[in-house]
């Protein structure tokens, strides 16, 4: 792989020797457009190591969140094979997928999708609820977590009387809950001023930094600049994957 | 997660999954009431329309039972043929009804028929104390009271003896007594029908027919209904004769009636319908035209058994047509809310959650809305025959039935209608449904 230069607060602490959590092999997906059939992926290989901290960038429509689905098991590649922790996706039952969801994978939207009619601790614990998480275990997780993000003083808020930061303060703890391993945002601080998005950002710098796999689409180069790992798509191409230092 | 908590879990997650529906429906409150509207009518209508018809026919029964179930009631009736009307006016005197020759061949040839008691009727005015009121001599025999199961009030019925002495004793019903003796005890007393006396000597409780039938009117009593003074049936044929003179509205009528009321008591309750034949055909040989009416409690009481099924399976169809209606409309309602919640169930799905909590979570929301209509309409269903009771004076019969399998009707429509909506919601693609607005 290539070095461009190294930017100071930009650290890579992956071991590359180790085994990927994540390969995707000569993955395509393709969608049917009325009578035309479109490419969203053409052929992604990818690893990503454990501990990885990775921007995706690249313009609207190149694939980055088709990418992130699959990565997520919430969608199925067309063409390639998808491994997580060395396992094939395509192998696994709708409940598996479920399961590895719930436990290994961990979600942040742009739009926060919080649940509308359940509380602050409430939306943190919904993993842990499909987890089997007895209830008196969860809500003490479920608060430590929030008080990790800030919120430790709104458990009982509604999300329509939170600001957006907040929103997204509440998205990353429930995605923490269930320790996964790999943690997904898809433009998490698309929606939000500088301000707010900074500290996302602060958060996800303090996760990679306790060993967390991260992924992040954004549309910021400012932002992609604070990771490790930059990935840029193009028409659903891989144009250039790097670390910028380590 | 780890072992010990598996065996838990149902119970938790059951709890958790209710907490979670009554939140999501509390969010669209006047939405999930309306919804639940549909169950609420249907079941306490079930209920409320089951407890009046018990009750009606409740009723019925008891009437019909209060003549006898074994007993056959054979009444004179004036014919209405008018080619013999004609004839009769010649002569003067209406003869029809019952005979003497009736009552000797249906003892002879009925098996099991154990008495009779034969009854004559004639109206006039009766006198007693400085009161009169329009009534009838009603001539009859001393087991009367046993075979109509009519118990006495006061004093004694009169006495086989006093039958073969042709003595001059009564005994009046309870309105009767009222009317002529409103302050006084009759027993002693004397009542006076043209011009012959006869002396109280007990107060029967009145006809249960008559006395149901004329507590809606109260004015009643005036029309002689009821008004009945018991003698014994050789007195009324020593006193009064064979031929009955009336003066009625302008001119002299004159009736000969041997008998007008007789009840034939059949011993084995079996054999009741083939004596009511057998009577039927000594009948129907001894008369050239139908001037008397057979009336069989056992036979009305079949049929009102009979009707009251026929009631049940209608009501049953309107019941089951409106609980349709409700399901639908559950149905309906929950379409809508998956197609609304859409984006929900994609996060529910991105943060683990399988096809089968997601059709857990829908379900239990539809059994939430039934049961919650079913325990309101259940609730309103014993409340509307209490109303119906209290303001109509209608009887009213809940079985204990009614209520439980109104509600597990409404509960098992809410599965039902639920379950569509439910699997359409966990077959939706994740990445879609996160999609959605
Ligand atoms: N469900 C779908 N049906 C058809 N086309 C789709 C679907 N999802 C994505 N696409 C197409 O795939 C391409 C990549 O989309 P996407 O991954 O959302 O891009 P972005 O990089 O902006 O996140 C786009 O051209 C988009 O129109
Ligand atoms: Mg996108």
């Amino acid at each position: 792989m290539l070095d461009s230069g190294p930017i100071e607060q930009a650290k890579s602490n992956v071991d590359r020797s180790a085994d990927p959590v994540i390969e995707l092999r000569a993955v395509e997906k393709h969608y049917m457009m009325g009578d035309f059939l479109v490419k969203a992926l053409k052929g992604i290989d990818l690893k990503i190591l454990p501990g990885d901290y990775i921007s995706i960038l690249g313009p609207s429509g190149c694939g980055k969140s088709t990418m992130l689905n699959i990565l997520g098991c919430l969608d199925q590649p067309t063409v390639g094979e998808y491994l997580l922790d060395g396992l094939d996706v395509a192998q696994l039952t709708d409940d598996d997928l479920s399961a590895v969801r719930g436990n290994k994978l961990g979600f942040i939207f742009q739009s926060y999708n919080l649940i509308q009619q359940l509380s602050v601790v409430e939306n943190i614990e919904v993993p842990l609820y499909y987890q089997g998480v007895h209830e008196d275990e969860s809500r003490e997780i479920a608060i430590e977590l929030a008080n990790k993000v800030g919120l430790g003083k709104r458990l009982d808020h509604k999300p329509t009387e939170l600001s957006g930061g907040q929103q997204q303060r509440v998205a990353i703890a429930r995605a923490l809950s269930n320790d996964p391993s790999v943690i997904l945002a898809d433009e998490a601080t698309g929606n939000l001023d500088s301000k707010s998005g900074g500290d996302i950002l602060q958060i996800f710098d303090d996760l990679n930094a306790e060993g967390k796999t991260l992924i992040m689409i954004t549309h910021d180069e400012g932002m992609a600049k604070r990771t490790p790992r930059v990935i840029r798509l193009k028409d659903g191409e891989i144009g250039y994957d790097t670390y910028i230092h380590g | 997660m780890s072992a010990p908590f598996v065996r838990e879990l149902t119970f938790f997650r059951l709890k958790r999954s209710v907490i979670l529906g009554i939140k999501s429906l509390w969010m669209h409150k006047l939405r999930s009431f309306l919804t639940a509207l549909g169950i609420v009518f249907g079941v306490a209508s079930v209920i409320s329309m089951l407890a009046i018809g018990e009750g009606a026919s409740y009723e019925a029964q008891q009437q019909i039972k209060e003549l006898g179930s074994q007993n056959i009631i054979l009444e004179s009736v004036k014919p209405t043929n008018t080619t013999t009307a004609g004839e009769q006016e010649r002569s003067l005197i209406l003869e029809y009804g019952l005979t003497y020759r009736d009552i000797t061949q249906i003892q002879a040839t009925v098996p099991g028929v154990s008495v009779t008691v034969p009854g004559r009727r004639i109206k006039d005015f009766l006198w007693g104390g400085a009161n009169s009121v329009d009534g009838v001599a009603l001539g009859t025999v001393s087991w009367f009271p046993s075979m109509k199961n009519r118990d006495l009030v006061r004093g004694r019925f009169f006495k086989e003896m006093e039958m073969k002495d042709r003595s001059p004793v009564c005994v009046l019903t309870e309105s009767l007594a009222r009317q002529l003796y409103p302050l006084k005890d009759p027993v002693g007393q004397t009542v006076r029908m043209q011009t012959s006396y006869f002396r109280v000597v007990g107060v029967i409780e009145d006809d249960p027919a008559v006395a149901a039938s004329s507590e809606d009117m109260k004015g009643s009593s005036e029309s002689g209904e009821g008004m009945e003074m018991m003698i014994p049936i050789s007195t009324l044929e020593d006193h009064f004769g064979e031929v009955l003179f009336k003066y009625r509205s302008g001119s002299f009528e004159a009736e000969k009636v041997e008998l007008h009321e007789v009840t034939a008591r059949i011993e084995d309750p079996d054999q009741v319908m083939p004596a009511a034949l057998a009577i039927q055909h000594i009948l129907e040989r001894n008369h050239s035209e139908v001037d008397y009416k057979m009336t069989v409690p056992l036979d009305l009481l079949r049929r009102a058994e009979r009707t009251k099924q026929i009631f049940n399976i209608v009501l049953g169809s309107i019941a089951a047509i409106s609980l349709l209606v409700g399901g639908i409309g559950i149905m309906n309602i929950m379409l809508a809310t998956v197609t609304e919640r859409t984006r929900e169930i994609g996060i529910r799905r991105a943060l683990g959650a399988k096809k089968k909590d997601i059709v857990f979570q829908f379900l239990i929301e539809t059994v939430i809305l039934s049961g919650a209509g079913g325990i309101l309409g259940v609730a309103l269903g014993l409340g509307v025959p209490i109303m119906v009771t209290y303001f109509a004076g209608m009887v009213t019969i809940i079985q204990f039935w009614a209520p439980t399998i109104a509600f597990g009707i409404s509960v098992t429509i809410g599965v039902l209608f639920g379950i569509y909506p439910a699997f359409r919601a966990a077959d939706m693609n994740p990445v879609e449904a996160l999609r959605h607005e």
